[in-house]
């Protein structure tokens, strides 16, 4: 099943219509509607790319949350040789939002940690629709640490509205569990690439995206908070979410410019859901070559300039009263 | 967001009374019961029939912590730019907004910090401000506590930061957000620095001023009462539909679920401190810490790099 944005409409239709004339043409293969089928790929090529390369924020959002992205899982088999998936934060249970183990990327052993959402109903509910609860931060940390101890570098993939905010989160501490990641991550002596695949939300995503190096999916977003949460604040009212995805700058893009970010993968014309596989191929490149640069780096160096890295983040200027 | 962190007090208990002597009445925020002010001023602003902890001023906090005379602040003139350029249509921008924060506040950011000492103890302290933007978390307050972690580490002073902050500031979007990450990344030179961090919770503490720093000190204190959480109440029961017991997300609530040390009353706050840093700098491991000042020494070479930035339009 196909799932259309509105903004996709008319390449919806495109679409159509070039199914119609492949069918026509695969009983009745015509040089007319060999014709016609060249010209309707290539006008729909033409429209899907125009459509993308000026999506508004709002319209990024929803492609970052579009149901048929690749999310964590589709990228650690696809793009890994291996992968064992392991489980549970050995304290309180398994949250299925977070999932993580160790892998194989390009002959390299590294370890994967993410958030998954989930697509069917009851996937997503399972996943709690990829918003972690404190044991799958805890999970985390635990693959963090053993990373640290075999001497792997961490790839960590964010896909998450933000950590979930429940009661029986707040008993379990979940401010203290993203602090205690945010804390370890900043310190992990291995190479570590954090990658938005989807949606990056608030500390529930931060707390798996600390490390030397931030990637971005070209349509993914990342953000102090969702678009909605952050209209109920400044508007006290979800529905300018449209608004606040705007002047949050939240996409990619805007924050490669503001220098937030250090690298965007590009996505297939169409988003990453058009292609999953050339979106598979394209971050495993994209990883594989941050990987290389930084396993050549010795662990000191690296978390010396981690640490110089988030250090500066931050404008300000001195109003230029008291000298220190 | 801002009606949850109402400024509590000082009510005056009636116009009647207000017309007649506005300074000599307040109402507890809580119980309600009139408090001769002078009294309740002398007790911290605490409550004298319920206990009940009123929101306290940085000049008040440091008053509370430090000793006499000892407080020296330290960047008091940084200032917030506006990275994203924030201005959403039909609300205030955020160099309005700021401007406007300053007028109803007399302040000119969420935090404060400097050098001061706890009962003879050299410290750093930094402070949060509920009462200018309830005291979020942008790059300002972010350098200061992050400066405040870099004292305690250059000049092996321990680190107090009373927190009290309502999250990240969302006018500053993924600036506010990597805060976080450069205040836990802070808070972990303090701790190779064996240096202790003494981190207090005050009403409320919420959002990424709990998913960090706030929540990685050696030992956390919380005030009486205060909401101290991830997910605000309101958030929970929007996004949850769950409605919160009575005593859910208090400093309480966090000590029975092993969140927090202790909950402290404010008029035994500093004496607590003091010990527990007495304590913790008793052992070997100042001695020992060369390496950790060498490991320190190399991380922030870069941080020197950091260039204060022109004053951006509008709000000067």
């Amino acid at each position: 099943m196909t799932v259309l944005l509105d903004f996709e409409k008319p390449v919806g239709d495109l679409r159509t219509r070039l199914d119609e004339v492949e069918r026509a043409y695969a009983t009745e293969p015509t040089s007319d509607l060999e014709r016609q089928r060249a010209s309707l790929k290539a006008d729909l090529a033409a429209r899907t790319q125009a459509i993308y390369r000026s999506l508004t924020p709002w319209q990024t959002v929803q492609v970052a949350r579009h149901p048929h992205r690749p999310q964590t899982l589709d990228y650690a088999i696809g793009m890994c040789t291996e992968f064992v998936e392991f489980h549970g934060d050995r304290a309180f249970g398994d949250d299925r939002a977070i999932i993580g183990g160790p892998a194989r990327i390009n002959g390299r052993a590294v370890m994967i940690v993410g958030q998954q959402r989930g697509r069917e109903t009851r996937e997503r509910l399972e996943r709690n629709f990829g918003s972690p609860h404190p044991e799958g931060y805890r999970k985390a940390h635990r693959l963090f640490q053993m990373a640290a101890k075999f001497g792997l570098p961490v790839v960590t993939m964010m896909d998450t509205p933000g950590a979930s905010p429940g009661l029986a989160d707040e008993e379990r501490g979940q401010g203290w569990a993203l602090a205690a990641n945010l804390a370890t991550l900043a310190t992990l002596p291995v190479p570590i690439v954090c990658v938005v695949v989807g949606e990056g939300n608030s500390g529930g995503a931060l707390a798996i995206g600390v490390g030397d190096r931030f990637l971005m999916l070209e349509h993914a977003i990342f953000s102090v908070a969702s678009p909605e949460a952050a209209a109920s604040i400044v508007w006290k009212d979800s529905k300018h979410a449209p608004q606040a995805a705007d002047a949050l700058k939240l996409t990619a893009p805007d924050l490669l410019r503001l220098k937030l970010i250090d690298r965007i993968v590009p996505e297939p014309v169409g988003g990453a859901h058009g292609d999953p596989s050339g979106m598979i191929t394209n971050l495993r490149t994209a990883l594989s070559d941050e990987l290389d640069q930084l396993v050549a780096v010795p662990a000191a160096d690296l978390v010396a300039a981690r640490y110089a890295k988030y250090r500066r983040i931050g404008a300000w200027f001195d109003q230029g009263g008291t000298p220190s | 967001m801002r009606n949850l962190f109402r400024r509590a007090l000082p009510l005056v208990s009636g116009e009647a009374a207000q017309e007649a002597a506005p300074e000599l009445w307040v109402r507890c925020g809580r119980c309600r019961e009139m408090l001769y002010a002078r009294e309740w001023e002398a007790a911290h602003r605490v409550c004298a029939k319920c206990g009940f902890h009123a929101r306290l001023t940085v000049a008040d906090r440091v008053a509370l912590l430090l000793d006499g005379g000892s407080w020296q602040e330290l960047d008091g003139s940084l200032r917030a730019t506006d990275p994203l350029g924030f201005a959403p249509p039909g609300r205030q921008s955020y160099a309005e907004k700021l401007a406007t924060e300053s007028r109803d506040s007399g302040q000119n950011e969420a935090a404060a910090y400097g050098r001061g000492s706890v009962d003879g103890i050299p410290v750093a302290l930094a402070v949060l401000d509920m009462g200018y933007f309830a005291g979020t978390l942008g790059a300002v307050v972010g350098e200061k506590v992050a400066r405040a972690f870099e004292l305690g580490v250059a000049e092996r002073r321990a680190v107090i930061v009373v927190s009290a902050s309502g999250g990240a500031r969302q006018q500053e979007g993924v600036v506010a957000l990597l805060q976080m990450a450069k205040l836990a990344a802070a808070a972990q030179a303090l701790a190779a620095a064996r240096v202790p961090f003494v981190s207090v919770l005050t009403d409320p503490t919420l959002g990424g001023v709990t998913a960090s720093f706030a929540t990685l000190g050696d030992c956390i204190i919380a005030e009486p009462g205060a909401v101290i959480g991830f997910a605000g109440p309101r958030i929970i029961e929007q996004t949850t539909g769950e409605k919160l017991p009575p005593g859910a997300q208090t400093a309480e609530f966090q000590l029975t679920h092993g969140m927090v040390d202790l909950v402290i009353a404010r008029r035994d706050q500093k004496a607590a401190i003091a010990r527990v840093i007495r304590l913790l700098m008793g052992g070997t491991a100042l001695q020992a810490s060369a390496a950790a000042r060498d490991h320190l020494t190399a991380a922030t070479n870069g941080a020197t790099t950091m260039q204060p930035v022109p004053a951006l339009q509008g709000f000067r």
